[in-house]
């Protein structure tokens, strides 16, 4: 180890860990805080944002520019989530099973058209040096906050605000918690989720861009180790809150930085089993906080999950 | 027919008359209103009256343009209108408050009132709404906390909140579908008092749909009364007696009468017995707490309460569905854990409310339905491995045609019966054998006259075969009808008890609402 910092590369890591890996994570799990919000699940986020990173690295590539990348992709996610949404719209379809579906039609898809892309180099989306002020190389680089991260805060500030300052946000509220409510005030749930879900999509995708565009910054088939699924359960642990939503994510990110973190201090046994920690943590979490005999706070009433 | 719009849109604030004139509605080859015509002058309380089915609330949805009516018009302050959606019946000052709430729980009362404006602005400063609300909130009869989440909020609360959001919206003639179902006796005298204060300054006028003639008689100041879509009297409340009103309601039918009431014997033993239960109640946040409560045989126990107070938590835990913290139940004298195996052999029956969801299986057919009880044991005793469908047709049968369930077919889905006939059907399926206890809740909430008849008929019956009864309910009228003693419940403990026969409705009344 080098002089002068030891043991506190531990939680310098995991803070480092936690900022670069809840980027996809927050992202994932905001677009699918405000599908959900709406009564609908959308399970194919996961395909969302493999598309979703495919389509970013490929036009990062041809364009030049990581943000034309970012923008392409998120116009490719709110295509998914609309085609989710419109197939939604039918009776007797149901929203799982069609998530599902999605996200196996998204992985397919992204993989088929990707293949030519796994070899060029993509300009990488910059980021801002926030630890100018130490002189320790390892502080400087954990402090190295990338773009995506600090847009993704933005906006989970911005959507908790909005869902109970704009009227978009209160209608939201109401589609998601009473489909009759929202009838008998002349609003069609179905085209107030079919929106919302393309929302989710595209907020997913950037999650995908993030992945190919930053951190591991490479277009593969092995780019996404399941953050869009993940996300989901984030969601209800998060209790449909974008700021639980946003720490929640950095909480996972900083469990699941534990495992690189020890080992690069010098733990050299059993390191592979707090790479699982994520896991376990959520687990634990969702366990803890939930209880047979009440109901789920927060969750909204239309969502096929709490029916 | 061309849309003239030439009546002077109505003035918040001051009241509008209505008037039908042969309204008429068929569905097909169905007649479910058939020229009727009524009036309701401005600053009037208007009381309708009716079984269900009699056409009440089709006449209500053609007036707030839900429905087309085939023929027949509308006018409102004596000028004809056409109400194309309730949308139309918006500008003219016509609103509706349902018998289901239509406030989004999870919203709070502020947000329920502004996002129901017909125009709400993309940022909505609440600074500026609140100060608003609390300007509109004073000429309001009734106060309520309009920034805590609507589910929150107590039955009655939501009821006023509902009206407040009429009025808010601008509404100078409202209808009220049954308002008073879910409040105690307090809460509905004073919110129906407080709605009669407005129409007597000509703020607002009033159409109530009611099943509830005291109500009628203390507030309205004119009735008309439906049977089978048909007109089948009017005129006004000082002028016609209960017996009137009820005999042109249900016209000559006979009503199942109760059984006269056999006394309890002096040793009637105990069957259930309750000791020291605590259990959390769904948010968690509050728990029930019930000392002691005993049921003896051949006696109904009736508890009494405002939805909420921990009653449904009680018949929760009697059933089985929510593990109790600490206590026992006892039945017949041994320690009762509700299972399956307990409550055969204990001959325990169980009618929870909206028996629909909490005891069928909707999908399921009404023959299979009827057979949860006895599916899975043979004739002879001991468990059955194959079902005897036979058997089964046969039972759902008897039972169907026993207890009056109409159902298209006996393979039809349960979900499809009325809720009338669910309630009768599980009422088939609980009171056949041996019933040595009994615990029912709200058994009658929501169903017709005759219906309501049949099903206390029923459940005095078994009481006189030496049943155990306990009765949830939150109809106090059905409570001082049905039951030897009634229990008050109010905040997860019983807090008081009187014999039936001396029960005070003040006094229960007043436990009810928490003062003890």
């Amino acid at each position: 180890m080098e002089d002068g910092i030891g043991i506190w590369g531990v939680p310098l890591a995991i803070l480092a860990g936690a900022i670069r890996v809840s980027t996809p994570f927050i992202f994932v799990s905001l677009g699918e805080a405000i599908t959900e919000r709406s009564g609908r699940i959308n399970l194919g986020l996961e395909g969302t944002l493999v598309f979703g990173a495919m389509t970013a690295y490929a036009v990062a590539v041809m364009s030049g520019s990581p943000y034309i990348g970012v923008l392409a992709a998120m116009a490719t996610g709110a295509i998914f989530g609309l085609v989710h949404g419109f197939i939604c719209k039918f009776p007797k379809v149901n929203d799982i099973a069609i998530g599902i579906a999605m996200m196996q039609f998204g992985l397919g898809l992204a993989f088929f058209l990707g293949k030519p892309f796994i070899q060029p180099v993509a300009p990488r989306l910059p980021s801002i040096s926030l630890g100018g002020w130490s002189d320790l190389p390892q502080v400087q680089s954990a402090l190295t906050i990338n773009v995506l991260f600090i847009v993704g805060g933005l906006l989970a500030l911005a959507l908790w605000w909005a869902f109970r300052n704009t009227r978009i946000g209160l209608i939201l509220r109401v589609v998601g918690d009473s489909s009759d409510a929202a009838r008998a005030m002349g609003l069609n749930p179905d085209t107030v989720r079919l929106l919302a879900t393309a929302a989710g999509g595209a907020l997913a995708a950037i999650g995908g861009a993030y992945l190919s565009l930053y951190y591991p910054g490479s277009w593969n088939e092995g780019i996404s180790s399941g953050q869009g699924l993940m996300a989901v359960a984030l969601v209800i642990f998060a209790r449909w809150n974008p700021i639980g939503c946003f720490l929640a994510a950095l909480l996972f990110g900083g469990a699941g930085a534990l495992g690189p973190a020890l080992q690069s201090v010098g733990v050299t046994q059993g390191y592979y089993l707090f790479y699982a920690a994520p896991y376990v943590l959520t687990l634990a979490i969702l366990i803890a906080t939930s209880s047979p005999t009440r109901a789920l706070v927060g969750a909204p009433g239309a969502l096929s999950i709490t029916k | 027919m061309i849309q003239v719009r030439d009546t002077p849109l109505p003035e918040a604030g001051k009241a509008v008359g209505i008037q039908t004139i042969g309204m008429t509605m068929r569905f097909g080859s169905f007649t479910a209103l058939d020229n009727v015509s009524i009036n309701v002058p401005a600053g009037t309380f208007h009381a309708l009256l009716g079984e269900n089915g009699a056409g009440k609330s089709t006449l209500v949805k053609c007036i707030m343009g839900f429905y087309h009516q085939t023929s027949g018009s509308l006018s409102v302050d004596g000028r004809e209108v056409v109400v194309q959606s309730p949308k139309d019946a918006a500008t003219y000052g016509l609103g509706m408050v349902y018998q289901h709430f239509t406030l989004v729980p999870s919203l709070t009362g502020a947000e329920n009132l502004v996002i129901n404006r017909a125009h709400v602005p993309a940022v909505i400063n609440w600074a500026k709404e609140r100060r608003e609300l609390a300007t509109f909130m004073e000429k309001m009869p009734f106060q309520i906390p309009l920034d805590r989440p609507v589910q929150e909020l107590a039955a009655g609360e939501k009821q006023k909140l509902e009206i407040i959001k009429q009025l808010y919206l601008g509404r100078s003639f409202i209808v009220l579908d049954e308002p008073t179902s879910v409040l105690t006796p307090a809460e509905a005298d004073e919110m129906l008092g407080l709605v009669r204060g407005m129409t007597e300054r000509g703020e607002l006028t009033v159409l109530m749909i009611s099943h509830k003639f005291h109500e009628v008689t203390k507030f309205a100041d004119a009735v008309t009364v439906l049977r089978r879509g048909k007109m089948a009297g009017s005129g006004l409340v000082s002028e016609l007696s209960t017996k009137d009103m009820a005999a042109m309601m249900i016209g000559d039918v006979k009503l199942p009468e109760l059984d006269t009431r056999l006394p309890v014997a002096a040793d009637a033993r105990p069957i259930l017995m309750v000791n020291g239960i605590k259990a959390p109640d769904r948010t968690g946040l509050k728990s029930i707490d019930i000392g002691n409560l005993t049921v003896h045989a051949g006696e109904i126990v009736g508890i009494a309460g405002i939805s909420g107070n921990g009653q449904k938590e009680l018949a929760e835990v009697l059933a089985g569905q929510r593990p109790p913290e600490a206590g026992s139940i006892s039945i017949k004298g041994t320690r009762y854990g509700a299972t399956r195996q307990e409550s055969r052999i204990n001959n325990v029956r169980f009618i929870p409310e909206e028996p629909l969801s909490n005891a069928c299986a909707p999908k399921m057919t009404v023959t299979e339905n009827l057979a949860f009880r006895t599916f899975d044991v043979k004739p002879a005793g001991g468990n059955a491995v194959w079902l005897d469908m036979k058997r089964m047709r046969q039972r759902a049968a008897s039972l169907i045609s026993d207890f009056k369930v109409k159902t298209a077919s006996h393979s039809s889905p349960i979900a499809a019966l009325s809720g009338g006939n669910v309630q009768r059907a599980v009422l088939a399926r609980e009171l056949t054998g041996d019933v040595d206890l009994l615990i029912v809740s709200n058994p009658c909430f929501g169903l017709d006259f005759s219906a309501v008849a049949e099903i206390r008929a029923r459940i005095m019956k078994a009481r006189n075969a030496g049943t155990a009864v306990l009765l949830l309910s939150e109809d106090l009228d059905e409570l001082l009808e049905m039951s030897d003693r009634i229990m008050v419940m109010s905040e997860g403990k019983l807090v008081y008890e009187t014999p039936a026969i001396s029960a005070d409705i003040s006094v229960i009344g007043a436990h009810m609402a928490g003062h003890h």
